[in-house]
């Protein structure tokens, strides 16, 4: 893999990491968009879109609620997306493995959040006196910085973990034994059985929501047997 | 009210200030930090507006009034914006700061749950399941990113657009707005739909994830409403991503040492 591979892909993770809570917020890092987005620039959008599903099935569980320390998913889903797309052959095991270092970058991603809104908080605690004095240019240079912090951030991890578990997952596909149909059955039971206990936290309280659920089940069902 | 409001017609905001304070509404969350939390970011917001105080930007008002708007301050990133509206409007307005700071304490609570049930535990999850219910169908890629991106910021720009409207709009009289009916109501009437999606998404999604065939599907919708069931009955000491990590380690290893 040579810095010119890299690059983009570090940047593309840069980008989506800065979306998931700085900047704009406009969910283009749900795994759904970034793997997608990464599987295009590798000129593999349909891989892409394919790891982006199953990854959001299981992002549906973990949500920016308030302050909660949640995982990364913009940079992962790069990660992901760039490992699966890069073998647009779908060889036995590679969407494994794509997920799987997925989340153990979003897993260390969420870490690298969580330090960086502790290092925010000493840089603002370094800038009180200016702050309390209502320093216009200390006010913007703060949220400026914070946010290329989070920027280099993203940018960093997903450089580090794209370089580190790449090679690890193609040694993997080589020495892959499993069938690869019943790989990928594991990765989407897996996947959606988040998503149903995740939809099932967030609306079973909400009246009718399950007879909804039932419904909505029955047709998805019904067109799935269809096709 | 004080000479400010003379200055300043209470319905005019400049759209040039608008504009700088909606595109800076968009950062709001960029020094996020466990001290003051998202104050710092308000008062980054604001300071467009704050340029429109009588004698601009080196007054002691001005930095009074910046100094108080960047202190600690928690919300929904979206719905921020209210506060952001009508902080602006009471600075202009030359309203008392005692009386601003009580606002701003009290407003905390409800921008942050309202916001929290309407779009985090709302909007999003809707917006997504539906987007996979269409990719389980068999859109194009661009079509499901698509998809998602604009149903998904129609909601999002326009309850910050209306936020900031309403919030200037309203001043310290604020809070009835927040007894709107998309707000009151909205978060129900999404969820049942999302709970629709739900249903819709997760076996069209796996039947195109899997791919051709379908000898393997009876299998896993059997795994998945035991595992959806094993991940709620677990819950509050594991989660479900990092169960699958783990069922995932032991399947690579399984798959590559076998």
């Amino acid at each position: 893999m040579s810095l010119v591979d890299l690059l983009p892909i570090a940047l593309l993770g840069g980008v989506l990491g800065l979306d998931v809570v700085s900047f704009p917020q406009a969910m283009v890092s749900r795994p759904l968009v970034a793997a997608t987005l990464t599987g295009a620039l590798i000129g593999e959008a349909a891989s892409g879109v394919l790891l982006g599903a199953a990854l959001e099935l299981i992002a549906l569980e973990t949500l920016p609620f308030g302050a909660s320390r949640y995982p990364e998913w913009g940079s992962a889903s790069v990660v992901g997306g760039a490992i699966f797309a890069t073998h647009p052959s779908h060889p036995a095991g590679a969407m494994s493995l794509a997920v799987l270092a997925a989340l153990a970058t979003t897993w260390v991603g969420g870490w690298t959040m969580v330090k960086l809104r502790q290092r925010n908080a000493v840089w603002a605690g370094q800038r009180r006196d200016a702050l309390e004095a209502g320093a216009r240019g200390t006010v913007i240079s703060l949220q400026l910085m914070c946010m290329t912090a989070d920027l280099v951030r993203g940018t960093l991890l997903t450089a580090l973990a794209y370089a580190s578990l790449s090679p690890i997952a193609d040694w993997c596909i080589r020495h892959w034994s499993m069938d690869a149909r019943l790989s990928r059955a594991t990765v989407v039971a897996a996947a959606a059985s988040v998503a149903g206990g995740a939809a099932w936290k967030l609306f079973h309280s909400t009246n009718g929501a399950r007879w909804f659920f039932v419904g909505g089940l029955a047709a998805g069902l019904f067109f799935l047997f269809l096709r | 009210m004080t000479g400010a409001a003379a200055t300043l017609p209470a319905s005019e905001l400049p759209f040039r200030t608008r504009m700088a304070i909606f595109m800076r509404l968009l950062a709001i969350q960029g020094s996020w930090n466990y001290e003051i939390l998202l104050g710092n970011g308000i008062g980054f917001c604001i300071e467009p507006a704050l340029h429109r105080l009588p004698g601009g930007i080196h007054t002691p008002a001005f930095h009074q009034a910046l100094a108080r708007e960047s202190r600690y301050f928690n919300a929904h990133p979206y719905l921020a914006a209210v506060a952001v509206g009508a902080l602006a409007r009471a600075e202009l307005d030359g309203e008392d700061p005692v009386r601003i700071e009580r606002f701003r304490t009290a407003l905390c609570g409800p921008l942050g749950s309202v916001g929290d049930r309407l779009v985090w535990a709302g909007w999003l999850p809707f917006c997504s399941l539906a987007s996979l219910a269409v990719f389980g169908w068999g859109a194009s890629p661009a079509f499901v990113v698509g998809l998602f991106l604009v149903v998904y910021n129609i909601g999002h720009f326009g309850l910050r657009i209306w936020g900031l409207n309403t919030g200037w709009t309203h001043g310290l009289r604020v809070a009835s707005a927040l007894g709107n009916p998309v707000l009151r109501r909205g978060p129900q009437q999404i969820g049942r739909l999302a709970a629709l999606a739900t249903g819709v998404a997760i076996p069209l999604a796996l039947g195109r994830i899997i791919g051709p065939g379908r000898n393997l599907l009876g299998g896993v919708l059997v795994a998945i409403a035991l595992g959806s069931f094993l991940i709620v009955r677990l819950q509050g000491r594991i989660e479900g991503w990092r169960l699958s990590l783990i069922v995932l380690a032991v399947l690579v290893l399984f798959s590559v040492i076998r």
